[in-house]
């Protein structure tokens, strides 16, 4: 599988190359009709079909985001599920237009793939949980603990390195699924369970007995999941990057999806009390959405789709969720957090 | 009463009395067959602790502690049912889970409006093998007719749409539905074609029996996944992006190729069973090679192979659930998205429950019918 991991990457970074002449994404999903979005098999609050099979998560909200900026309409997505291993071959393929699949950003596949990240939607980070009754605080008490993990990932390697930093002597007891872990944990076979803390939350709602289970402080790993796009296309690169950012300062002005019309209607180009950037971020005054190539209202449509980045948190793994996640990390930078945009100007 | 008075009134005629007790009927047959000497008896109490402790847990888990459905305080205000209202009333199965996405698991994310179509598909499938296969209709040869040359293009645009009927991308086929349609043409296109091939391997022309092998050995020589992986990841590489197939199609014409390797080698076992004198006879008479191996040597050869053709059958159906590698949503992965819906979050044990029950319903009925089959052509192999 190692070897074929590094086939995989040769032909995708051939491809790349002969792919980056073509170019013109806009142009083809325009033509189309519709967005191609990669997506997810299924990760509770980032990417799943829901009870009428229609996809909702965080990041198909993102998806939607770049829809609604290109079409002025989120419906025009087609979500095409992929799997770990094909996610970056098709996207390289062109069989999508964009990749939103919790994929960490990484230097290696930066550089090796012929593939961009263009931002981070979410900033995520490998935890471990373990019983209330183990008496444990911290994860380095965690001394020749047996720990639950999924095999062939970056978290059993991360589990490994962090092994190993402190001499601990883990005894990885590994699983192909991440949900066969998690039972195994719940069934008493490990002391400690890990996984990204994204999905720590989750997954102990679906303990028998979660109250009797802690997540530990530590985040033993750098996690930044975000969009990628092929590499050698920067305006539709710069796409994507500002769907995701336009979110960002919308949350940043207070612009919701209830409050956006009002908004809009406040800050009018003859009023000189308005907020100059939210009049260049919903097209009011300055046609900023011309250097990306779209309609001056981009920014508006998105807020109007999906509303702002703290509205598409909390419907998707926000504390009012089953996946009950604190904003952390990813609290706008005003608050503490490190989702920062550069300015609309 | 009366009986026994009447014996003592005709001594020496008495009736044979019935075997004791623990000789016959249930207790004898389990005095014989459980209990007849200390390892059997070890053996049976042993089995039966061990069903002692898996049952009555399950059972209380699948069916006395299960909840079938909410009461209507739980969905009131048109609230989405979540795992979680299940666990606040009882720890056993949560069977709502697969009430709510029943539709999805049969169709997968197929549009409500257009789902008739799929129905339709499979009304006029099953009416046709019921035509074929049955005895009750005599002339068979319009609906061999329908089947196999009206209903594959039917069946194509039913599905897929045109002809006036909006179209619905393969990309939205799924659950059973799509489950039934990659095995149904697995079976369908295997057949003929392992046929074919096994017929190749045998034959005495030198470039196509080596080309049979070549085929055969390749395509058994590697897993169904590197197959359906090539397909379906290094295919796209090399090809420019308006000739790829589709990657249904892709898929399918994987799965056959691979299904057809394996049956041209339980056929080739059936010929291979063949006494030469078969051969030789058809021969004499004068049949020439396609007649001989119509009308004589493939309808003894598929009757002793019908229990290897089955198998593979069986294992076919079985082996779709691996194009959830591709990210296809086939039966068994539409049902392990659900639980990953963070509405559903735990329900794995009852999707895996339900996906198990439903495979076996299925493959149960292709081995039943088999058996059915094999007995009616007394093949000779019959089960004890």
């Amino acid at each position: 599988m190692k070897q074929m991991k590094y086939v995989v990457a040769g032909a995708a970074l051939l491809v790349g190359m002969a792919a980056a002449a073509q170019a013109a994404t806009l142009d083809d999903v325009k033509a189309r009709g519709k967005l191609v979005c990669g997506v997810t098999t299924g990760l509770a609050g980032f990417g799943a079909p829901n009870d009428k099979g229609e996809w909702a998560g965080l990041d198909i909200d993102l998806c939607k985001a770049v829809a609604a900026a290109v079409f002025g309409d989120a419906t025009k997505v087609e979500y095409k599920p992929l799997s770990a291993e094909q996610r970056f071959t098709a996207l390289q393929a062109g069989e999508v237009d964009v990749l939103a699949r919790n994929s960490t950003w990484t230097l290696s596949r930066d550089t090796q793939l012929g593939l961009d990240f263009v931002g981070v939607n979410y900033y995520d980070g490998q935890g471990f949980m373990v019983r209330k009754d183990l008496g444990v605080s911290s994860a380095l008490e965690l001394k020749g603990a047996t720990v639950c993990v999924q095999e062939g990932t970056t978290t059993e390697k991360n589990m490994g390195d962090f092994d190993k930093a402190n001499s601990l002597g883990f005894e990885p007891v590994k699983f192909k699924e991440n949900d066969q872990a998690r039972s195994a944990y719940d069934e008493g076979r490990c002391d400690a369970y890990t996984t990204d803390a994204s999905g720590l939350a989750g997954e102990r709602t679906a303990l028998k007995d979660p109250a009797a289970h802690i997540i530990l402080p530590e985040i033993i790993s750098k996690e930044p999941l975000g969009p990628v796009v092929r590499h050698g296309d920067n305006q539709w690169g710069d796409i994507v990057r500002w769907a995701h950012n336009a979110t960002l300062v919308a949350e940043e002005k207070g612009i919701t999806q209830a409050n956006v019309d009002d908004v809009k209607a406040a800050n009018g180009a003859d009023n000189t009390a308005a907020d100059a950037e939210i009049q260049r971020l919903l097209g009011i005054t300055d046609k900023m959405g011309e250097g990306l190539g779209l309609s001056a209202d981009w920014a508006y449509n998105i807020v109007k789709a999906v509303g702002n980045y703290g509205e598409i948190f909390d419907r998707n793994i926000g504390p009012n969720t089953p996946i009950g996640l604190e904003r952390g990390l990813n609290a706008l930078w005003t608050k503490g957090g490190l989702q920062y945009a550069p300015p609309v100007r | 009463m009366s009986d026994t008075s009447m014996e003592k009134v005709i001594p020496g005629n008495r009736p044979s009395l019935p075997p004791p007790v623990t000789e016959s009927g249930v207790l004898g047959w389990m005095r014989h067959n459980l209990f007849s000497n200390w390892w059997d008896t070890l053996l049976t109490l042993a089995a039966i602790y061990i069903l002692y402790l898996v049952i009555p847990p399950f059972l209380n888990w699948a069916v006395f502690d299960a909840i079938w459905q909410f009461s209507p305080e739980v969905v009131q205000d048109g609230k989405q049912p979540q795992f979680a209202d299940c666990t606040a009333i009882s720890s056993g199965a949560c069977w709502i889970f697969v009430r709510a996405r029943f539709w999805q698991f049969i169709f997968g994310f197929y549009p409500d409006e257009e789902r008739w179509r799929v129905v339709l598909t499979f009304i006029l499938l099953v009416g046709s093998v019921y035509g074929l296969l049955s005895q009750r209709v005599a002339n068979k040869k319009p609906v061999a007719i329908f089947f196999f040359v009206i209903f594959p293009f039917l069946a194509f645009f039913l599905l897929h749409g045109g002809l006036g009927l909006p179209e619905v991308p393969t990309s939205r086929w799924g659950g059973i539905m799509l489950t039934l349609i990659i095995a149904g043409i697995g079976i369908l296109f295997s057949l003929p074609l392992g046929i074919l091939l096994a017929l190749g391997r045998r034959s005495q022309l030198p470039i196509v029996h080596l080309l049979c092998v070549l085929f055969i050995e390749f395509a058994r020589g590697v897993p169904l996944v590197t197959i359906l992986f090539m397909a379906n990841i290094m295919l796209p590489l090399f090809l420019p992006p308006q000739f790829e197939p589709d990657i249904l199609l892709r898929i399918l014409v994987g799965v056959t190729m691979f299904a057809s390797a394996y049956m041209a080698e339980v056929i080739r076992g059936g010929l291979q069973a063949l006494p030469k004198g078969q051969y030789e006879g058809a021969m004499a008479m004068g049949l020439g090679y396609w007649q001989m191996m119509r009308l004589v040597i493939m309808p003894q050869a598929l009757r002793v192979a019908i229990p290897g053709i089955v198998n593979n059958f069986i294992s076919l159906t079985q082996d779709t659930t691996l194009v959830a590698i591709v990210g296809l949503y086939d039966f068994l992965n539409i049902v392990r998205a659900g639980s990953r819906d963070s509405n559903w979050i735990g329900t794995e044990m009852e999707g895996y429950v339900f996906c198990a029950f439903v495979y076996w319903v299925f493959c149960f009925a292709m081995s039943r019918y088999s058996m059915h089959i094999e007995r009616k052509l007394h093949t000779g192999h019959k089960r004890h």
